[in-house]
């Protein structure tokens, strides 16, 4: 049903936690209806220097959030921004169709740590 | 790897005398059981053997049995073929909200046709209550259908009780014992069971083989239209070898029924007692009235599949209602009707046990699954509780 890549990621999740002094954490998600993702990410200089989650949910929605942590780490805030569903699935190795909408929420919540970043910092 | 299976409720292994007694009816005995010449009549007698030792099973006649394919395939067959039959008297049939998805669906399909269909609500640990059951009988009722024991949440249902206001109603009553049949006593002359389904893989028969009891009496309509096989009920050339597996295990079930259980039900116990010393887990369905190997929980925090997944890679196979773990992405209903919210029911698993456990078995998943549970708490957002629940609405996108 899955990829190695996501058997992978979900056996080994990479960057799991919080972080106590994030700049921007962002949320997506519901228990209700699935799954729910928490970003934090650490900015320094415009780029994200340190990203971790927390999530609830299912083999992919843990892989896709150790997957797109390991993305934005390294990256500028307008390269993170780019990050989308469709790439992080990709570098997944594919996701079943059934999971890509409802438990591949990286993105969202990646994007929403950016803005709560910015919203803070008054950019 | 050590494995444990502990999903007895999706499915058994065959037990090795039912495979033996099968293996001559591929080649030896391969006849059509309507052919009038010696292969063809040792078939035939093979049949009429495995029809009585399924019958005995439920203390039914033997010509009260027709075998079918699946247990799905009898339930349509009992929900379809009475009201189909009865539709001149009445058009209302009434099932209850845990009913598995071949009774659930065929009374959707019948409501499209004209009929009106009652679901029951259940208590919170899956009971019908006999006062509402009368309640909502009019005088077009024609079928009531109440599942046995549910497969989701191992509650055994007080048939007897339901069945016995069917009765003094002269209403026919029909039961999906699929997850009950072979694993606990049933007397379908003491129950007042007018129709019962029961499948042979849920007591170590082969998968394909599977049987509707019927009153004898009652008139049914059949879903099934070709020659005279089953009593001209259901057409189709008979699954010799799957029907004579069927009979063995019947046999058998019968044979060993209080043995099995007598092995099974203190495992389970033991299961149940210390999954329960995790924190924030609740057990579903009644601790007592319920399948003598079925122990189901929502583990709070955590979401089902994620637990599949990690109990599949240490060797345990189990199972979950969770909205991510099912295809269709939706919280199983059963969950919903004993009154776990949704995000309670993201948690849930489903662990059965079978002949083969062992005492090693539930130590070995004694061990494994609080760290399993920790393992993922670990990740979740909600390991310190259910923060932010009470804005919850689905804002995920479709």
């Amino acid at each position: 049903m899955y990829s190695k890549k996501v058997m992978e990621h979900f056996t080994n999740p990479r960057n799991v936690g919080e972080i106590p002094d994030a700049d921007g954490i962002g949320t997506e998600g519901n228990p209700v209806c699935g799954d729910v993702m928490k970003v934090y990410i650490k900015v320094k200089d415009n780029k994200i220097v340190d990203a971790k989650f927390q999530t609830f949910g299912c083999g992919a929605a843990i892989a896709v959030s150790s997957m797109v942590t390991e993305m934005a780490k390294g990256k500028t805030l307008d390269e993170a921004l780019k990050i989308t569903r469709e790439s992080i699935a990709d570098a997944l190795d594919g996701l079943p169709p059934q999971k890509m909408h409802c438990s591949n929420l990286g993105a969202e919540a990646l994007h929403k740590a950016i803005e709560d970043y910015k919203k803070k910092h008054g950019k | 790897m050590k494995t444990v299976y502990l999903d007895h409720v999706a499915t058994n292994p065959i037990h090795p005398e039912v495979l033996e007694e099968m293996l001559p009816y591929f080649k030896e005995h391969f006849g059509n059981p309507l052919s009038i010449y010696e292969p063809g009549l040792k078939a035939r007698e093979a049949i009429e053997k495995a029809r009585e030792q399924t019958a005995s099973l439920i203390n039914a006649k033997p010509k009260e049995i027709i075998f079918t394919s699946s247990g799905a395939e009898a339930n349509n067959f009992a929900i379809r073929g009475i009201a189909y039959a009865m539709q001149n008297k009445g058009k209302h049939i009434i099932i209850s909200k845990i009913e598995h998805h071949s009774v659930l669906n065929s009374a959707r399909f019948l409501e499209k046709q004209g009929f009106v269909v009652t679901y029951l609500p259940v208590d919170k640990y899956g009971f019908i209550d006999p006062e509402a059951l009368k309640k909502a009988i009019t005088d077009q009722t024609v079928l009531i259908s109440i599942i046995h024991a549910s497969p989701e949440i191992g509650t055994i249902q007080n048939i007897e009780a339901l069945a016995r206001v069917a009765k003094e109603r002269g209403i026919i009553f029909h039961t999906d014992a699929v997850a009950s049949a072979g694993n606990i006593p049933i007397d379908v002359q003491k129950m007042n069971i007018d129709l019962l389904s029961m499948a042979a893989h849920q007591f170590y028969g082969p998968k394909g083989a599977a049987a509707l009891y019927i009153r004898e009496g009652t008139r049914i309509v059949p879903l099934i239209y070709g020659g005279i096989q089953e009593g001209g009920r259901r057409a189709g050339t008979e699954n010799v070898p799957a029907i004579v597996g069927m009979g063995k295990a019947a046999e058998l079930a019968k044979r060993d029924m209080q043995k099995r259980i007598d092995h099974i039900k203190p495992l389970r116990d033991k299961l149940i007692e210390n999954t329960l010393k995790i924190e924030n887990v609740i057990l579903t369905g009644h601790p007592e009235q319920r399948l003598p190997g079925h122990a189901s929980f929502v583990v709070e925090y955590v979401e089902g599949e994620a637990m599949l997944l990690m109990l599949a890679a240490k060797g345990i196979y189990a199972a979950s209602g969770s909205a991510c773990s099912s295809k269709a992405l939706k919280a199983s209903p059963v969950l919903t009707s004993i009154g776990i919210p949704a995000h309670l029911a993201q948690g849930s698993v489903v662990f059965t046990l079978g002949e083969g456990t062992t005492a090693e078995d539930i130590d070995y998943f004694n061990e494994t699954f609080p760290q399993i549970v920790s393992r993922l708490r670990e990740i979740s957002p909600y390991q310190k509780g259910w923060e932010g629940m009470e804005d919850a609405s689905c804002t995920a996108k479709k």
